[in-house]
C-alpha cells in the first residue's frame, strides 16, 4: 500500500495553541495547490483538515496530522493523545458538543465539527479510546470525474 | 456588485486591500460561527462577520472568501490583518450590526449562498 505514496508529510499540532489554530490547514491548502489537486477536492479537503486541526487544538493535548497522496487519493490522518471520545455516535450528531466558552469565542465548538468533515469526504472512519486519543481517516478519491 | 459599492452601501471602512474594490462580488453569507462558514461558505462569497480573530481570516481562506466585513464595528487582531495581507483578502468593517448589514446588502440586490453544502 504504501509503496505508491508520491507525497507524504507531517504535522505536529499543539493542543491549546488557539493562536495558531489553522496554521496547519492553511499550509495544506497551499501543498495541495502547488500539487495541482482538482480545486473543489482543495476545499473538501481543507475544510476536513481545518475542523480536524481545530478539534485536536481544542480538545486533545497534542496530535500529528499526516497527509499522503496517491494517484488515486489524497489521505488525512488525524492521531492524537488526549481525552479521547466516549460516545461517538453522540460526538457525530450535529449540534452536540462539550466546548468549552474559550472554544466558542473562537467561533468554533458548535457541534458541526466531526460532522462537517464526514460530509466533505469520500471515505471517514474515527476511532477512539477514552483517556487516550482519538484517530481519523479522512479520505478523498482523486480520479473521480468532476459532477456537474 | 463590487466592493466599493458595498463599501458605500455599508458606510464601511476598508482596513486592507483598497486596491481589490473593484472586485465583483455575487454573493454572501453571515455568521459568527466558523464551523456554520465551513458548512455553507463557497468559493467567492463575501463573508459577514462578528468574529474578529485570526480564526475568521483563516476560515475565509480555506473556503476561498473573496472578501470579510466585520459587522458592528469590529475589527481583526494584529495576526488575521498579516495573515489577510499574505494571503491577499480585503477586509472591511462596518459599524452596521449583522442583521442590519446582511439587510442593507440583499435589498439592494445581493443574494445570499444558494444551497446547503459545497457540491461534492
Amino acid at each position: 500500500m504504501s509503496s505508491d505514496i508520491e507525497f507524504s508529510q507531517k504535522f505536529e499540532i499543539n493542543g491549546g495553541d488557539f493562536s495558531n489554530a489553522g496554521r496547519i490547514s492553511t499550509s495544506i491548502k497551499e501543498i495541495l495547490k502547488e500539487i495541482g489537486i482538482e480545486p473543489s477536492i482543495i476545499i473538501r479537503a481543507s475544510i476536513a483538515s481545518y475542523e480536524a486541526e481545530m478539534n485536536i487544538v481544542m480538545y486533545a493535548q497534542r496530535g500529528v496530522l499526516t497527509l499522503s497522496i496517491t494517484p488515486e487519493k489524497l489521505h488525512l490522518k488525524l492521531e492524537d493523545e488526549g481525552a479521547g471520545i466516549e460516545n461517538i455516535e453522540m460526538a457525530m450528531k450535529e449540534g452536540f458538543s462539550t466546548a468549552t466558552d474559550e472554544m466558542r469565542e473562537m467561533g468554533f465548538g458548535a457541534g458541526m465539527g466531526l460532522p462537517n468533515i464526514k460530509k466533505n469526504a469520500d471515505k471517514f472512519e474515527i476511532s477512539s479510546i477514552p483517556n487516550k486519543g482519538t484517530t481519523l481517516d479522512i479520505i478523498f478519491c482523486l480520479n473521480k470525474k468532476e459532477k456537474n | 456588485m463590487t466592493l466599493k459599492e458595498i463599501k458605500e452601501l455599508l458606510q464601511a471602512e476598508v482596513i486592507i486591500g483598497e486596491e481589490r474594490l473593484d472586485d465583483e462580488i455575487t454573493f454572501a453569507g453571515g455568521s459568527d460561527l466558523m464551523s456554520d462558514v465551513l458548512a455553507f461558505g463557497k468559493p467567492g462569497i463575501l463573508l459577514l462577520t462578528g468574529l474578529s480573530n485570526a480564526q475568521s481570516v483563516r476560515t475565509a481562506n480555506i473556503i476561498d472568501a473573496k472578501a470579510i466585513v466585520y459587522v458592528r464595528g469590529k475589527k481583526p487582531d494584529k495576526m488575521g490583518i498579516e495573515l489577510a495581507r499574505e494571503i491577499g483578502i480585503p477586509l472591511l468593517s462596518t459599524k452596521f450590526m449583522m442583521y442590519t448589514a446582511c439587510g442593507l446588502l440583499f435589498s439592494h440586490g445581493l443574494p445570499g449562498v444558494s444551497g446547503l453544502a459545497y457540491k461534492k
